[in-house]
């Protein structure tokens, strides 16, 4: 790798139509922690609601809800409720954890100077931002945005306004996450550095490799979904239409035939594996934290490697365990138990790699560790709780209820956010050359951890109960829920507080990216290729010298060793 | 981005250049999306009444789309004979080729404009049943990848090509290897396409 010279670019060039993996990568963190804090607000606007149900929402009511006088209407609460689950799931966790990490981390930890096809990566990131720009857009529609659930199941969804913006909207959204994962892959492939063997790759790179074949191969069938979708909204085809349908007291005109199990086989398909996608680079992001500040090595990389790639496989083949409600046969619900439960098993190797990488090892109390290590439990109580849901007979009881919701956010919330957060910590001085707050990254982690386990624990209680998570006024009309309904005001207080505790967040970025540029090159005295490029990377090369590699990721405390840790492409 | 290696030689140990792994990969992309389709259809053909399928099936033109069969496999061998030409450094020759392979794909196009109009014609549309629907819906989208084929086959007959030419041949080469590797699974879903809507 050479120094060549580049051409001097202006502004639009270098910041906003970039080719440069970097800035992409900033470009895609940036969107998405600014739409992570709009689906954020979209939840604290119905926990408002949940807790204090038919009365004025504070602040944002008269100005959102002036039709009703500052009061949500139900048709309100499922807009929220369904654009929340979008923008959190496809235009938040999942751009941040690939597009930024990604983008930015992987040609950096295998010594490459940029991915593979620089300009579908550009074109990656528009295609997001233009899919971002149409979600948006529909909340100021005539129609607004739309109602029917993240998994907008038809036929509702064929009916209920807004439903098409959102279509159009994941089709570019699909677009983008299947160039910006091709992309990802033909890297890792192609691009690593000599002497990067397969089992010398850093984990969060199998991790994001898996990540992105799990994107490559099961968003098509969404967006096929997507195209049937939007011909029945459109022309008048009836896809998920059963014969005979009635809507609003008369019997819909259309051919009739088709079957709404179809969407959601084929929106399940996609789906399943997309909690993965979501989870596995922040297992990927712990692992790294981990091994970095235990001082040792990664407990079980091999094992940790097979045990991602068996559950990207897996993953396909579990998703109807989503749909043990729907009546679709015992045959198939005992197919999908059994797989759900053998794909417990890598995800509990997981954890204990992680959980025995910590024992032995003198750790270091940082902010990522911090958010590392809270991860485990919070991904370990999501994951244990789901169980349950996994068995069909169970799930009867709890699908309908707050347990599920309770479930899935500790998987996401407290478990991938938690991870995020922590790689945001970990890789700033990379990323600026300048290094973040101790104090203020306590003081964000601290109150995080406590609000979160708030608002979701409840919902296991609430749950258990019976108390229906689809209702408008918190489940106020049900008597047998009515000994849980005081957790609400609870939870709603939680929420608010939580969004509080992201303030020190978001005071150290501004305050840190002030602060003083040291450009020291590896902080955390870590071992891997990231950390022998400049602080931040040079445009266009990201390293200044030739990079070889001759050790393995995670060689910490070797005995025998002058330093604590060897750098893999020390000599 | 001067320094991304492999983007023509390939890479020893993997045997691959750049631009081949992302093409197969970007296939594999493909084929899981008509793959939900066809399996939309299978569902559809499960669901629907005895015989439903049958009957609007054969509202279909058999003779017209076997004939758009034959247009797309001349096309898949004109597009191979253009990139051996090219390797054989024979570029007049490669324009010729290149240019059959687009007129047989604007053929395929022209005549599916009268399939689909014919069918407006006699009344019938995507809302005339589910058969007709997916009918419709899996050869449209068909018909994107064709003309999305076909802008990209049209850059490189177009004076383009003349300059990359002079410029660097292999990497002209390499262009026409992998765009004729997404000419090839286009024609080959039309190959699964025929007799699934039109023969069965």
């Amino acid at each position: 790798m050479s120094n060549d010279t580049h051409h001097d670019e202006n502004f639009i060039q270098k910041y906003i139509f970039s080719v440069d993996h970097k800035t992409i990568g900033l470009q895609y963190g940036i969107t998405s922690l600014a739409f992570l804090l709009f689906g954020f607000i979209l939840m604290m606007i119905m926990r408002y609601q949940l807790a204090y149900p038919e009365q004025v929402i504070p602040i944002v009511g008269n100005w959102l809800f002036s039709e009703s006088g500052g009061v949500m209407l139900p048709e309100n609460y499922n807009t929220l409720g369904a654009m929340h689950g979008t923008i959190m799931i496809f235009l938040g966790v999942v751009p941040l954890a690939v597009g930024a990490f990604g983008n930015y981390l992987v040609p950096l930890q295998i010594g490459a100077p940029d991915m593979a096809f620089p300009k579908l990566n550009a074109a990656s990131y528009w295609s997001y931002f233009v899919g971002g720009v149409i979600m948006i857009a529909s909340f100021f529609t005539p129609e607004g945005a739309a109602r029917s659930g993240w998994t907008s199941y038809p036929p509702l969804s064929i009916f209920e306004s807004g439903q098409t913006m959102w279509l159009l909207s994941m089709i570019f959204l699909i677009t983008s996450s299947l160039l910006g994962s091709m992309n990802i892959i033909v890297t890792i492939v192609q691009l690593r550095a000599p002497g990067l063997t397969w089992f010398r790759l850093p984990f969060f790179i199998w991790a994001q490799l898996v990540t992105s074949f799990l994107l490559v191969l099961a968003f098509p069938p969404l967006e096929s979904a997507a195209i049937l979708q939007l011909m029945d909204r459109l022309a008048g085809t009836s896809f998920f239409l059963p014969s005979g349908l009635v809507y609003a007291g008369s019997t819909v005109d259309a051919y009739g035939s088709g079957s709404p199990l179809l969407w959601q086989h084929l929106f399940w398909f996609l789906a399943h594996p997309e909690v993965y996608v979501l989870i596995l680079p922040a297992i990927g992001i712990v692992g790294e934290i981990i091994a970095n500040n235990t001082r040792k090595p990664l407990w079980g990389y091999k094992s940790l490697i097979y045990a991602i790639s068996f559950l990207g496989f897996m993953s396909f083949i579990v998703w109807a365990h989503h749909m043990f409600l729907t009546g679709m046969g015992q045959s198939m619900s005992a197919f999908f138990q059994l797989t759900t439960m053998i794909i417990s098993i890598p995800s509990v190797v997981v954890l204990t790699a992680f959980f025995l990488s910590l024992w032995g090892g003198s750790i270091r109390f940082n902010t990522p560790m911090l958010f590392a290590l809270s991860f485990l439990p919070m991904f370990g109580i999501g994951g244990l709780t789901g169980l349950p849901l996994g068995v069909a007979a169970s799930d009867i009881f709890l699908h309908d209820t707050y347990y599920v919701i309770g479930h899935f956010h500790y998987v996401v919330a407290p478990g991938t956010l938690f991870a995020l957060f922590a790689g945001i910590y970990y890789w700033f001085p990379k990323i600026t050359g300048k290094s973040m707050n101790e104090t203020l990254g306590k003081l964000h982690f601290w109150p995080s951890f406590i609000f979160m386990n708030g608002i979701f624990m409840p919902m296991f209680i609430q749950g258990l109960a019976g108390l229906s998570r689809r209702m408008y006024d918190g489940g106020q009309q049900y008597a047998h829920a009515s000994d849980v309904l005081q957790w609400n005001e609870f939870m709603t207080i939680s929420a608010f507080c939580l969004g509080a505790s992201q303030i020190p967040f978001i005071l150290n970025l501004i305050l840190s990216l002030n602060g003083k540029h040291t450009g020291e090159r590896n902080p955390w005295n870590s071992t891997t290729i990231e950390w022998a490029a400049p602080s931040p990377p040079l445009p266009h090369v990201n390293f200044d010298s030739d990079i070889e590699v001759n050790h393995g990721p995670y060689e910490y405390s070797v005995p025998g060793k002058e330093n604590d840790y060897t750098p893999q492409t020390s000599s | 981005m001067s320094n991304i290696q492999y983007i023509l030689e390939e890479r020893p140990d993997t045997g691959l250049n750049n631009s081949k792994l992302g093409i197969w990969i970007f296939i594999a992309s493909e084929i899981m999306l008509f793959g939900g389709l066809f399996s939309a259809y299978v569902f559809l053909r499960l669901a629907a009444p005895e015989g439903d399928f049958d009957y609007w099936g054969s509202k279909l033109n058999v003779p017209m789309a076997t004939f758009n069969t034959l247009l797309l496999i001349t096309s898949s061998v004109t597009m191979v004979m253009s990139w051996a030409s090219l390797k054989m450094q024979k570029f007049d020759k490669y324009k010729i080729y290149l240019g059959i392979t687009i007129l047989c794909g604007i053929g395929f196009l022209a005549v599916k404009y009268f399939e689909y109009t014919g069918k407006f014609h006699h009344g019938i549309y995507p809302s005339s049943s589910t058969f007709m629907g997916i009918y419709f819906t899996l050869t449209g989208l068909h018909v994107i990848h064709i003309i999305g084929g076909l802008l990209v086959l049209g850059y490189f007959w177009s004076s383009q090509a003349d300059s990359m030419w002079k410029e660097n041949q292999e990497l002209l080469a390499n262009r026409i290897e992998i765009t004729g590797l997404y000419w090839h699974f286009v024609d080959l879903v039309w190959i699964f396409l025929f007799p699934l809507l039109y023969l069965l």
